[in-house]
């Protein structure tokens, strides 16, 4: 494929990435910036949600886009609630110290990734996405004939996809509400800047923490209902999306929601570009370090106080 | 020069302590390192005859793993059922090595103090095999893989690994070669993971297909940790004739569809190996594309009309029906074109074991050695797959395999090599080291 | 006996105690705990910067690689002498140690942990994308011909213990002496309080640094070893999830105890060990054994014994 037509379309695969990035991270970004603590198993909340997704689409066996509603509503709705069991359960008992977290946070990795395991088995489940026509993208050229336009082969992106950026950018939004237009949004930014000061103002923190940990999840997992049409549902699904997820909390700037965003755009797409230039391997070790070197140059992230 | 010292004295404290141990067993002076207590049953050549299964239950293998362990199953259900191995029942310990290699030597450590196992079989992926396999040797543990990597053939490995149940990668690709370049394509581009089994499909099928007249105009290594891949397919040239890929891992059904939406229907023609679809239903949403385009594969997953009564009696024994999935489960689809390896390998071991009278440990290197002198294995009920032959010297087997088209939803096979397509020239003889 | 005197004595008595292990248990427990030791070498130098200095990295993986690496790559494929190989293993983790320090000392905190995490992961990717040399994943053997020092057959049972636990001892007592000396206080006080520490005169920038490269070149030593004990070298080594063990390890053991790492390692190894021994789900077991030890010894099983039992514990 030319150059041009072949930066198109990495740019619109680098958006898609972005897209799901961002709703995993914006997550995990809210789980950090209120709480302070470390969730090892925020990519494990994704799996489920892709588990949940595929469960209940074959579960309904009816036409996809059915299954697909019913995915949406549902699956985020459970794995917020296990989440926020989990969060009561155990993180609230060990309150919150930054190392334990980790130690009780793998523990429900492995547990959750076994008792998957145990229920769904190995293999990979894919879902049917609700619709899915590829849409092919012209390119122009110059030619003897003067300026031409051609469809060339492969450039294109199917209306799923699109979907995925469209749905991403609604549900960001709503986020993006929910934090400066609610009630429930003052006090998690009340408990976000100073967590004595804010319970002394009568705010139930143990409860807000358990939202807000459920919020995280629930997120997570809707970014995983909507990726699992592309990709399938799997057990071991959660470490990338945990790796970065994490990459684009920090580089974006601990608690700060448009940073976070902003950085997994940047993630997203330096990763898509990037690939046009060099083999695929040679592409991610240079992407990582790139990423990394913000990070050495800019300690507090991009968007970071 | 302490530490050799040390070393010497508590060698010989050791020694005098399992002594001990043995004669009060009234086993006198064993020239083996490990310990008696557990050996003394084996010696009198009584009791079951334990064969460890090493297994891939977690990580990135399981999806192979569990099929394999069902095969493992059933075989030794069958040679029970025929009256075990020189009379005595075999039990199989299996145990999970959560596809890591660390785990993997662990586990034959595992196998050989505390079950005493006689042999151990079963893993598939390279890294498992390469981790465990010194561990296999120091241990004097003989260890039958079924992982179609070209490391037991390519000498790296040791005398104690043998691979006599299924045929390894370089003569899987090299005997494609013919076929690809006179009946799809002789321009080719490559995709495959970054990983060593990828780089040994890139390396001997360039050699294979340049043979033929063919060419690889483009090598496309994808890292492993990728979840998409539709950024990665503008890199095949326009020239290309014939797309040949190989992917594994959970995301191999994303790279299919994401193949089939990129092409639209006007791109090269595909060959793949199965391994790109193994356990994956063919006709999974996204995959009508895939409608004619070849895939390699070592049994062929959907029953052919000629299909032999031997493989006829081992799919009901492993619970496949005539489309490769579980019998239980339409949409439980098996690892069909790998599996069969665990179900020869369990064959060739009963007839090693046989063939070389075994009675326990301290015959392990005869049951090796009656391995080796194996050459013909015919068309059976033990080999199902097909006749091979097996190489004493790289302790590899030879085999036929198949090249399948789909049309319509359906495998059909369209070519299937003889066993000296797959044949190259040995790179090691195993059989002048030492046990 | 004073505190200093009791930690020595401690220390002598956990190494005799590993050394009658030798002669007392069944040679398959014999075994793991020659990977066990090689391993709490590991944890040890991850220790050092975590327990001791308070820096969390996620990217040791990539100093265990590098000792392993710069060892087996030199000895197998380059054909050198073993001992001399050895020597390169421990630049290259020295090496290594001095460009992530560099750059990733510029970060702090949850920042460090990333810029760490990353470096890892283009680590590993390396190994992969020189999969010509390294092998990538499958990774590669080591000649048993190679796996001799001084004469000694390290590929035998009983050398590889000896071996393992002289390394392990050296350690541990280095350990000893370092976290007593004014060095070990001085990297104690920048974990408890960084400003503080700044302020009392410390150049706390050169003592992390100091740090990440004992750290490191100390966790290369592990990558190393386990090379030449057991024989293969392999891309696992340089994944993410081996730079979570030690993390994990030294949590379980007691961070900032150095006895806690030994500890850790054989506590994680015997529950992943004896549990999948009676269920396939030890992976579950294991979860629930982390979230109760989470939940009844925070700080871990050294550092609960030093609250509990002995508060001289180093």
């Amino acid at each position: 494929m030319e150059f041009g037509p072949h930066l198109i379309l990495a740019s619109l695969e680098g958006a898609v990435t972005a897209a799901i990035l961002s709703l995993t991270a914006i997550g995990l970004s809210i789980v950090f910036g209120v709480m302070r603590v470390v969730n090892v198993a925020h990519g494990e909340f994704f799996m489920l949600g892709a588990v949940f997704a595929w469960y209940i689409s074959q579960f309904l066996g009816t036409h996809p886009a059915l299954g697909f509603v019913a995915a949406i509503l549902i699956a985020p709705l459970l794995v917020g609630t296990l989440a926020a069991g989990l969060d009561r359960l155990i993180l609230q008992r060990i309150d919150y110290n930054p190392e334990r977290t980790i130690v009780a946070t793998i523990g429900i990795l492995y547990i959750l990734q076994q008792g998957t395991l145990m229920t769904f088995g190995p293999d990979a489940r894919p879902v049917a996405p609700p619709f899915n026509q590829v849409i092919a993208i012209p390119w122009f050229e110059f030619t003897d004939a003067g300026f031409e336009i051609y469809w060339p082969w492969g450039l294109g992106i199917t209306s799923y996809k699109l979907f995925i950026i469209f749905a991403a950018a609604v549900v960001l939004a709503g986020v993006w509400l929910l934090m400066t237009r609610t009630k429930f949004g003052l006090i998690m930014r009340a408990t976000q800047q100073d967590r004595e000061t804010a319970q002394a103002f009568g705010v139930p923190v143990d409860k807000v923490f358990a939202y807000v940990f459920g919020l995280g999840a629930a997120l997570a997992a809707v970014g995983a209902v909507l990726v699992v049409p592309v990709q399938q549902a799997h057990y071991l699904m959660g470490f990338d999306p945990l790796l970065l997820s994490f990459i684009v909390v920090i580089i974006g700037g601990l608690g700060s929601l448009p940073g976070t965003v902003i950085a997994a755009v940047l993630i997203g797409m330096t990763d898509g570009i990037i690939s046009v230039f060099f083999s695929p391997t040679l592409a991610k070790i240079i992407a990582t370090l790139a990423v990394a070197m913000v990070l050495v140059f800019r300690p507090r992230g991009l968007m970071g106080k | 020069m302490t530490e050799r010292k040390i070393d010497r004295d508590t060698k010989i404290s050791r020694r005098t302590m399992l002594g001990t141990l043995g004669a009060a067993a009234g086993l006198a002076g064993s020239t083996s390192v490990l310990p008696g207590v557990a050996r003394m049953a084996h010696a009198q050549g009584s009791g079951p005859i334990k064969l460890g299964f090493q297994v891939h239950r977690t990580g990135i293998g399981s999806a192979y793993g569990r099929w394999y362990e069902r095969v493992a199953t059933a075989a030794v259900d069958r040679i029970n059922a025929s009256g075990g191995i020189n009379g005595r029942e075999v039990e199989m310990i299996a145990e999970d090595d959560g596809t890591d290699p660390r785990r993997g030597a662990e586990v034959l450590e595992r196998f050989s103090s505390l079950h005493n196992t006689d042999a151990v079989f079963g893993p598939l992926f390279s890294h498992v095999v390469i981790g465990s396999a010194p561990r296999a040797g120091e241990l004097k543990m003989p260890y039958f893989v079924v992982s179609e990597g070209h490391h037991v053939a390519s000498g790296i490995l040791n005398r104690y690994t043998l691979q006599p149940g299924i045929t390894d990668v370089k003569s899987q690709v090299i005997s494609m070669a013919p076929f690809i370049a006179d009946n799809v394509g002789k321009k080719v581009t490559m995709i495959y993971p970054d990983f060593a089994f990828g780089h040994d499909h890139r390396d001997f099928f360039s050699e294979a297909i340049a043979a033929q007249g063919g060419e690889v105009i483009q090598k496309i290594a994808i890292p492993p940790t990728e979840t998409s891949f539709t950024k990665y397919f503008p890199s095949i040239p326009r020239e290309t004739e014939v797309v040949y890929h190989v992917m594994v891992g959970p995301a191999v059904l994303t790279f299919v569809r994401e193949m089939g939406e990129f092409f639209g229907g006007r791109g090269p023609a595909l060959f793949g190996f199965i391994d790109s679809l193994e356990a994956v239903d063919i006709t999974s949403p996204g995959l009508e594309f895939l409608d004619g385009s070849y895939f390699w594969e070592g049994m062929a997953r959907h029953a052919q009309p000629d299909q032999t009564p031997h493989e006829d009696a081992y799919r009901a024994a492993v619970g496949v029906d005539a489309k490769g999935a579980s019998v239980d489960d339409p949409r439980d689809v098996s690892t069909y074109a790998h599996m069969f390896g665990v179900w020869e390998t369990l064959a060739v071991m009963k007839a090693g074991m046989e063939a070389s009278g075994y009675q326990g440990p301290d015959d392990r290197t005869a049951l090796i050695e009656a391995v080796e002198g194996m050459t013909d294995m015919p068309l059976s009920d033990d080999h199902p797959q097909g006749d091979k032959v097996f190489n004493g010297k790289t302790h590899q087997v030879f085999g036929h395999q198949n090249i399948t088209q789909l049309k319509n939803g359906t495998l059909e096979r369209v070519h299937r090599t003889s066993i000296e397509d797959t044949f190259y020239e040995d790179e090691v003889d195993y059989t002048s080291q030492s046990f | 006996m004073t505190g200093k005197s009791k930690s020595y004595a401690l220390h002598l008595c956990l190494i005799a105690l590993l050394a009658a292990a030798f002669f007392i248990l069944p040679q398959y427990h014999v075994g793991v705990l020659s990977r066990v030791m090689v391993l709490a070498v590991y944890a040890m130098g991850y220790n050092m910067l975590f327990g001791y200095t308070g820096l969390l990295s996620l990217g040791h993986a990539l100093f265990f690689a590098a000792g392993m690496y710069g060892f087996g790559l030199s000895v197998q494929q380059g054909g050198l002498p073993t001992g001399l190989a050895l020597l390169i293993g421990l630049a290259t983790a020295f090496t290594v140690s001095l460009v992530v320090g560099f750059l990733a000392l510029r970060t702090k905190e949850v920042a460090f942990m990333i810029v760490t995490l990353m470096f890892a992961q283009a680590g590993y990717l390396t190994v992969l994308y020189f999969g010509s040399i390294t092998r990538g994943d499958e990774g590669f053997v080591i000649n048993t011909a190679k796996r001799a020092l001084f004469g000694v057959d390290l590929s035998d049972e009983t050398a590889r213990f000896w071996a393992a636990l002289l390394l392990f001892s050296v350690t541990l007592l280095a350990m000893a002496a370092l976290v007593k000396s004014s060095f070990g206080r001085a990297l104690i006080a920048v974990r408890e309080n960084e400003e503080r520490a700044m302020m009392l005169g410390y150049d706390t920038h050169r003592l992390k640094y100091v740090a990440v490269l004992l750290s490191g070149t100390l966790a290369g030593i592990g990558g190393m070893a386990y090379a030449l004990l057991f024989g293969y070298v392999g891309a696992t080594f340089a994944s993410v999830q081996y730079s979570i063990f030690p993390l994990l390890w030294v949590l379980l053991g007691g961070a900032g105890t150095t006895i806690g790492p030994l500890l850790g390692v054989l506590f994680m190894y015997y529950l992943i060990d004896i549990s999948s021994s009676f269920t396939d789900a030890y992976m579950l077991v294991a979860g629930v054994a982390l979230l109760i030890l989470c939940l009844f010894a925070p700080q871990g099983l050294a550092g609960e014994l030093r609250k509990r039992v002995f508060p001289w514990l180093p």
